[in-house]
C-alpha cells in the first residue's frame, strides 16, 4: 500500500512561465514597479472614469492654479491648472492613455516589423542576412531621435506620423535580437536533431526554436517600450509630434516650459509621470531579465 | 593589426556608402527632389544672377538646375552617382531660408555642439569612472547599492525634463548658473575656430579671461544635462567592468607584493577594465547626438541640434539633407576613431 502511494507521489514541476513568475515575484523591487506599471494601465484605460474634467476644457477663471497642497491650490482642481486654466491632474491622467497606447502601437509595429526581420535574415542566406544587417546597423549607428526627427520632417508632423517614425527607429533594435537568439539556438543538438528527423524550416521555427527565443524578445518588448514612451514625448517636446490640444506628456511639457519660473508644478508634474511610467517599465524589464537569466543558469 | 585597420577603413567606407544611399533617397523623398539640393544656386529673383559672390560654380551649372525635371529625366544610376560626385566635392547645397553653403554652415554651428558634447563627456567620464570604481570597491555594501539604484534612476530621466529641473533649482532659485546660451551678452568674441572656450582665450579684447570663465560658466549646465544619461552607462559599466577586473589574479600579486591601493586601481586595474567602457563610450556619442537635439533646444545653445530642428520647422531641406549627412559622417569616424582607441588599450587586438 506505501508503495503504491509512492509510486503516485510525483514532485510537480511548474511551468517555466510559473517559474520565472515565481523569481520575478522574489524580487521585490521589479514586483512594486509592475504593480505601478500596471495601476498607470489601469489609469490609462479608465481615463473617462477617472478624470474629473475634460483634458481640453479651459476654465478661464481659474488660471495657473496651483496645485491643492499649496495655500493658494484648490481641491477642485488637485494638480493644478495650466497657463490656460485646464486641469493638470485630467491631462496626465488622458496624457497616461495618449502615450501608452501610441507606445504600445509603436512596439507593435516595430515588433512584427523586426522580428520578421530577424528571422528572415537568420533563416535565409548569407546574401539576404548581410543586407539586412548592413542596414540594421546603419540605422543603429545613428542617433534614434534624430533619425525620427528627420523622417518626421519628410513624411510631416503629426501623431501617426511619429508612431511610424519612432517605430522605424527601433526596428533594429528587434531584428538584433532575434537574429542573434536564433543563431545561438540553431547551432544547438535538439534543433539538429529536430531537423534530421526532417522538419521543415517553418516546423522548426515555430514548434522548436520560437519557444526557446521568447525570454530576449521579452526584454527587447519592454525596453521599446520605455524607448517608444520617451522618444513619442521628445518628439511631443519639440513640437514634431502630438500637437498642442493633445494631452501628450512631451506636448504638455513644451507647452509649459515658457511658465518654469512662475507655475513650476505644470513642468514638474507630468515630467514625473513620464519619469516614473520609463523607471518602472525599466525596473520591470530589469526584473523580467534576472528572472530569466537565473531560470537559464539553474 | 594593419590587416584590421584596413578592415576597419573598409568597413567606413561602406557604412558611408549606404549613408550616401539613405541621404540620396531622403532628398528623393523631399518635395523638390535631389537636383534641388545639389544643384540649386540661391539666384536673385530680379536679375537672375547668383547671389553668390565667391561662388565656385560657373554659369552652365546655373543653368543645369530644372527642378525635377532633369531628375524624371535621368537615370537613377547617373543621378546617383552625380549626386555622389557632387557630395564628396562639399557641395551640400544652399539653405533656402538664408542662401548660404549648407557645407559652410555645417562647421558653424558643428563645433558649439561638440563643444558641449566635450563637456558632457568630460562630466559624464569625471563622475562616473570615481563614481564606479567606488562601487566597485565596496561591492555589495549601502554606498554600492546607492550609486547602482541612482544610475539606474538616471537613466530614466527625460532629459529635457531634467534640463527644465535643474534650470529650475540652480538657475531660478539659486541663480548661480545662466539659463541660456554660450556666453554673456555684454562679450564681443569673433569666431575662429566656433569653439567659444579657444575663442575666448584668442580674443584680443581685454576681457578675454573674464569672457573665457563666462563661456565655462554657460557650459556647466548644458553639459550636466547631456551628460547625466552618459554618466549612469559609465558609471554602471566601470562598476561590472571593475568587480570582474579586480577579482583576477594578478591584481591580487599586485596587493601582495605591497603596492599600494591606488596605485593598484589606477595603474593596474583601471587599464584592463577601461576596455569596456571605451565600447560603451562609443554607443554614447548617439546617446549625446540625440540629446543635443533636446538640450540645445532648451538651453539656446547655437549649435547642430538646433539648426536642424529649425530647418525642420522652416522645411528647409537643404539644411536637413546636409545636416543629418553631416552629423551622420561625423559619428562614422567617430565611431573609427574609439575603435582604433580599443585597438590601442587591448593588447589582444594588436596581436591579431
Amino acid at each position: 500500500m506505501a508503495s503504491q502511494s509512492q509510486f503516485y507521489h510525483q514532485t510537480r514541476i511548474p511551468s517555466t512561465y510559473a517559474r520565472w513568475w515565481k523569481h520575478f515575484y522574489e524580487n521585490k523591487l521589479a514586483f512594486i514597479a509592475l504593480v505601478i506599471f500596471v495601476s498607470m494601465c489601469l489609469v490609462a484605460i479608465f481615463a473617462n472614469f477617472i478624470a474629473p474634467y475634460d483634458p481640453t476644457l479651459s476654465f478661464t477663471d481659474a488660471i495657473h492654479k496651483p496645485p491643492s497642497w499649496y495655500d493658494a491650490g484648490d481641491t477642485q482642481f488637485l494638480l493644478g491648472t495650466d497657463y490656460i486654466g485646464r486641469d493638470i491632474f485630467s491631462r496626465l491622467v488622458f496624457g497616461a492613455r495618449l502615450s501608452l497606447s501610441l507606445a504600445g502601437a509603436v512596439v507593435l509595429l516595430s515588433a512584427s516589423a523586426g522580428i520578421f526581420l530577424g528571422v528572415v535574415s537568420a533563416f535565409a542566406n548569407s546574401w539576404i542576412d548581410a543586407l539586412i544587417m548592413r542596414v540594421m546597423d546603419f540605422i543603429l549607428a545613428l542617433p534614434s531621435l534624430l533619425l525620427a526627427v528627420v523622417i518626421v520632417a519628410v513624411i510631416g508632423r503629426g501623431l501617426p506620423n511619429a508612431i511610424y517614425a519612432v517605430a522605424i527607429v527601433l526596428i533594429p533594435h528587434f531584428v538584433l535580437a532575434t537574429r542573434t537568439a536564433i543563431k545561438h539556438e540553431i547551432l544547438k543538438e535538439y534543433v539538429t536533431a529536430m531537423r534530421l528527423d526532417g522538419a521543415s524550416k517553418t516546423r522548426l521555427f515555430y514548434h522548436c526554436i520560437l519557444p526557446n527565443i521568447l525570454p530576449p524578445i521579452i526584454i527587447q518588448l519592454t525596453l521599446a517600450f520605455s524607448t517608444a514612451i520617451l522618444e513619442i514625448a521628445s518628439l511631443g517636446f519639440l513640437g514634431l509630434g502630438a500637437q498642442a490640444p493633445h494631452p501628450e506628456w512631451g506636448t504638455i511639457l513644451s507647452e509649459s516650459h515658457n511658465d518654469i519660473l512662475f507655475a513650476s508644478w505644470t513642468v514638474t508634474l507630468p515630467g514625473l509621470a513620464i519619469f516614473f511610467t520609463l523607471l518602472s517599465i525599466n525596473l520591470v524589464g530589469d526584473g523580467l531579465r534576472d528572472a530569466m537569466d537565473l531560470e537559464k543558469n539553474k | 593589426m594593419l590587416y584590421l585597420a584596413l578592415r576597419q577603413v573598409l568597413n567606413l567606407i561602406l557604412s558611408f556608402f549606404v549613408l550616401t544611399i539613405f541621404t540620396f533617397s531622403l532628398a528623393k523623398a523631399f518635395p523638390d527632389g535631389v537636383s534641388f539640393i545639389v544643384d540649386y544656386v540661391p539666384v536673385d529673383i530680379y536679375s537672375g544672377d547668383s547671389l553668390l559672390h565667391d561662388s565656385q560654380l560657373n554659369s552652365s551649372q546655373i543653368n543645369n538646375f530644372r527642378l525635377n525635371e532633369s531628375e524624371q529625366n535621368e537615370n537613377i544610376f547617373i543621378s546617383y552617382f552625380h549626386y555622389l560626385s557632387q557630395i564628396l566635392t562639399g557641395h551640400f547645397g544652399y539653405s533656402t531660408v538664408r542662401g548660404t553653403s549648407v557645407f559652410s554652415e555645417f562647421f558653424i554651428y558643428f563645433p558649439a555642439t561638440l563643444e558641449l558634447s566635450f563637456g558632457a563627456i568630460i562630466f559624464a567620464l569625471g563622475l562616473g569612472l570615481p563614481l564606479g570604481i567606488f562601487a566597485a570597491q565596496n561591492k555589495n555594501k549601502w554606498q554600492d547599492k546607492l550609486i547602482v539604484s541612482t544610475s539606474l534612476a538616471g537613466s530614466s530621466i527625460p532629459i529635457f525634463w531634467w534640463a527644465m529641473l535643474l534650470v529650475l533649482f540652480f538657475s531660478l532659485l539659486l541663480g548661480i548658473t545662466p539659463v541660456a546660451s554660450r556666453i554673456g551678452f555684454e562679450y564681443d568674441i569673433i569666431p575662429v575656430t566656433g569653439f567659444m572656450l579657444i575663442d575666448t582665450l584668442l580674443s584680443k579684447q581685454p576681457y578675454s579671461i573674464d569672457a573665457f570663465f563666462s563661456a565655462i560658466h554657460h557650459l556647466i549646465l548644458p553639459a550636466i544635462v547631456l551628460g547625466t544619461i552618459p554618466l549612469t552607462a559609465i558609471t554602471r559599466t566601470t562598476r561590472s567592468s571593475m568587480i570582474r577586473v579586480l577579482s583576477e589574479d594578478y591584481i591580487r600579486s599586485a596587493k601582495t607584493r605591497g603596492i599600494s591601493v591606488a596605485q593598484v586601481i589606477w595603474k593596474y586595474a583601471l587599464r584592463n577594465a577601461m576596455i569596456p567602457i571605451i565600447t560603451v563610450l562609443s554607443l554614447q556619442i548617439s546617446v549625446l547626438i540625440a540629446g543635443s537635439l533636446l538640450t540645445e533646444t532648451i538651453f539656446s545653445w547655437p549649435g547642430a541640434g538646433k539648426w536642424l530642428l529649425e530647418a525642420v520647422n522652416r522645411r528647409d531641406f537643404p539644411v536637413i539633407h546636409g545636416g543629418i549627412l553631416a552629423i551622420a559622417s561625423v559619428i562614422i569616424l567617430s565611431h573609427l576613431a574609439l575603435d582604433f582607441a580599443s585597438m590601442l588599450v587591448d593588447p589582444k587586438w594588436r596581436q591579431r
